[in-house]
């Protein structure tokens, strides 16, 4: 046998050397280890192997970069040794710090992960479905959204579920159709910043802004100050005409304040009553919903709700992005989050199909959960999982790209809604949109966009039972299961 | 070859069984809470006692790494100070209890689940959705 093995082995390092392939062997590990950012199934970009995340488009983000770099740039270079010289030097250091500040706290928000959610693995996506198709039954239609209502603080919340990330969102979190995540308390996606905010980079968001309003503000008022300064000894004119970067810097910082401050001022407001951007907008708070309308998550005072959100504790990163990914791991451990079936490798294919979610069914054929490459279907023809076929159209495990007219639009409501710099003048116009287009909005949308005729935009809610089995169901998945294990060793 | 390469993944595959996922409870709000509720796949294989207490301390754990105490405050204002650099060679309170929860999930294991024949999973392998328990077959033979 050993012989036999290793024949085979010489065998098959003649023919791929004589094909001019890269030598692979069955035996050894064919690939070197990929990094899990590498196999993200979301919309974003990573750098420095993974230790930086940034969302898909980043062309504003280098707006922001080269505004405040110019800006600042010129402000150094042509009023401050004035100011310096006629008022003092510390105008210039606090200057300086302010900036270092703000550009420390932009990179930190753009870079870092937002509180992006892991999406679920296969066995985990197929234990929720069949407890959510178990009520459904097998009538043929397509079943109603689902959502499941809980109770936070004597407010009830519905949770939705994500067909992309096939998880119930936990309170607060949104799916961010630009990045294709879903976030943990989703504030908005920000194009300036180049990012999803979310629960771990709302502080670097907010001391961004607000260090560069004082900047914004500082630098109108000393160039200001040394245009007027300039201009009683030597004339307005020529004043204008020895620093014309002055005058560039008071046009770009004249417009930046009232957005930058307005912005600061309502981001304010949001800590202090603990809202996201999104909640603001949506009114799920507001007193006009109802009478006993009330924010659960409030801490009850300002003080509170600003320490929670600036200084409380930063919890770390779920994706863990330079984590390895275990792609042949004969181990007990399931695939690592963010791999999907169509990157998965044939081993990872039988680790799936290994999964039973119950331990007393104990059936010993494995079920296959999901999508089989090798016989080239894709799980909708087969619709293994929901278990006579409701909503045959889930895609389970295949990307979601927003091409359909509605998400379009929806797409269109996103990109209006966080675009910053406006949110307070065009707020009413912004919540008028909301109002037509709610059924629109990035979290009540389900990514994939043949699921909208699933999912209908008032959201019934859908009581999810404790999981029992449904024999019916046990049958359809014996079924699937012998025609998988036929499959896997005919390979 | 590919036929012994997926006989041996079978063989694999048949160690590893079936599971059973505790999801969150977000009663509370969005703390990081597990549902205590006694699944009733696992009558069979353990006490329930035991494992309500499992979950509890696992709950009171994860409060503990959420809190917003005295030490959240102060490490937080730091961080702001030092322009988060500080991160570079102190871990967060976070992290410090996410190290405490993996010893007592791996003490839980050695000392309870394994010898029954089953094992927990970190929830933090999982992006914290769910705990996850394993029937572990290979164990058990």
């Amino acid at each position: 046998m050993h012989l036999g093995e290793s024949m085979r082995e010489c065998e098959y390092s003649q023919i791929s050397t004589r094909s001019s392939t890269p030598m692979e062997t069955p035996y050894k590990k064919r690939t070197p280890k990929k990094r899990k950012w590498e196999t993200f199934p979301g919309r974003n970009k990573f750098y420095c192997d993974g230790r930086i995340m940034m969302a898909k488009q980043t062309g504003v983000f280098y707006l922001t970069l080269v505004l405040i770099l110019v800006t600042c740039g010129l402000f150094f270079v042509f009023d401050c040794p004035f100011l310096a010289l006629q008022l003092t030097p510390i105008i210039p250091v606090i200057g300086g710090a302010l900036f270092l500040f703000v550009l420390g706290t932009l990179l930190r928000t753009s870079f870092s992960d937002p509180g992006v959610l892991p999406r679920a693995t296969p066995d985990e996506a197929a234990d929720l479905e069949r407890q959510i198709d178990v009520a459904n039954g097998s009538t043929g239609y397509r079943p109603p959204p689902r959502t499941k209502e809980i109770v936070i603080n004597g407010q009830t919340v519905k949770l939705k579920y994500c067909f992309t990330c096939k998880i119930f969102r936990p309170p607060r979190t949104s799916h961010c159709s630009l990045c294709d995540n879903c976030v943990e308390r989703f504030d908005h996606h920000c194009p300036w910043v180049g990012n999803c905010v979310g629960r771990r980079n709302y502080r670097f968001f907010y001391m961004f802004i607000l260090s560069l309003s004082f900047l914004t503000i500082f630098i109108f008022a000393f160039v200001i100050t040394h245009i007027i300064l300039s201009s009683h000894q030597n004339g307005f004119l020529s004043a204008l005409k020895e620093s014309p970067a002055s005058v560039l810097e008071v046009v770009v910082c004249f417009f930046s304040v009232w957005s930058i401050v307005g912005l600061s001022g309502f981001h304010t407001y949001l800590i202090s009553s603990n809202q996201t951007t999104n909640e603001d907008i949506k009114g799920s708070w507001s007193s006009k919903r109802g009478k006993d309308n009330y924010n659960p998550y409030s801490y009850g005072n300002i003080f509170t709700n600003c320490c929670a959100a600036l200084c409380g504790p930063l919890p770390p990163s779920l994706i863990d992005r330079r984590g390895f990914v275990e792609s042949d791991a004969p181990q007990l451990a399931p695939p690592t989050n963010g791999i999907t079936m169509y990157g998965a490798t044939h081993s990872q294919q039988s680790h799936m199909a290994a999964a039973t979610p119950l331990l007393q069914q104990q059936s010993s054929e494995p079920v296959i959960l999901t999508a089989s490459p090798e016989n080239g279907t894709t799980l909708p023809s087969r619709a293994s999982l929901t278990l006579g076929g409701p909503c045959t159209s889930l895609p389970l495990g295949q990307p979601t790209p927003p091409t359909s007219t509605p998400s379009l639009s929806c797409h269109e409501v996103t990109d209006m809604l966080p675009i910053h710099g406006h949110t307070l003048n065009h707020s009413h116009p912004l919540q008028e949109q909301m109002a037509h287009h709610h059924y629109l909005t990035p979290e009540e949308v389900p990514s994939p966009p043949g699921m909208l005729p699933c999912s209908s935009p008032l959201g019934h809610s859908h009581t999810v039972q404790a999981s029992f089995y449904n024999p019916a169901s046990q049958d359809s998945l014996h079924e699937d299961s012998v025609r998988g294990l036929v499959k896997l060793s005919s390979v | 070859m590919a036929e012994t390469h997926s006989l041996q993944d079978m063989r694999q595959q048949a160690s590893i069984a079936a599971k059973v996922f505790i999801q969150r409870d977000y009663t509370n709000g969005t703390m990081c809470q597990f549902q205590t509720k006694f699944p009733s796949e696992l009558e069979t294989r353990m006490d329930k006692q035991q494992f309500e207490e499992t979950v509890r301390i696992l709950n009171n754990l994860y409060a503990e790494a959420e809190k917003l105490g005295s030490q959240s405050f102060f490490e937080g204002c730091l961080a702001c100070l030092t322009a988060y650099t500080v991160f570079i060679c102190m871990e967060t309170h976070y992290e410090k209890v996410l190290k405490k929860i993996a010893k007592y999930i791996q003490e839980q294991n050695d000392k309870i689940y394994a010898p029954r024949g089953l094992l927990l999973t970190d929830p933090i392998e999982r992006g914290l959705r769910v705990i996850t328990i394993f029937e572990d077959r290979s164990f058990s033979r």
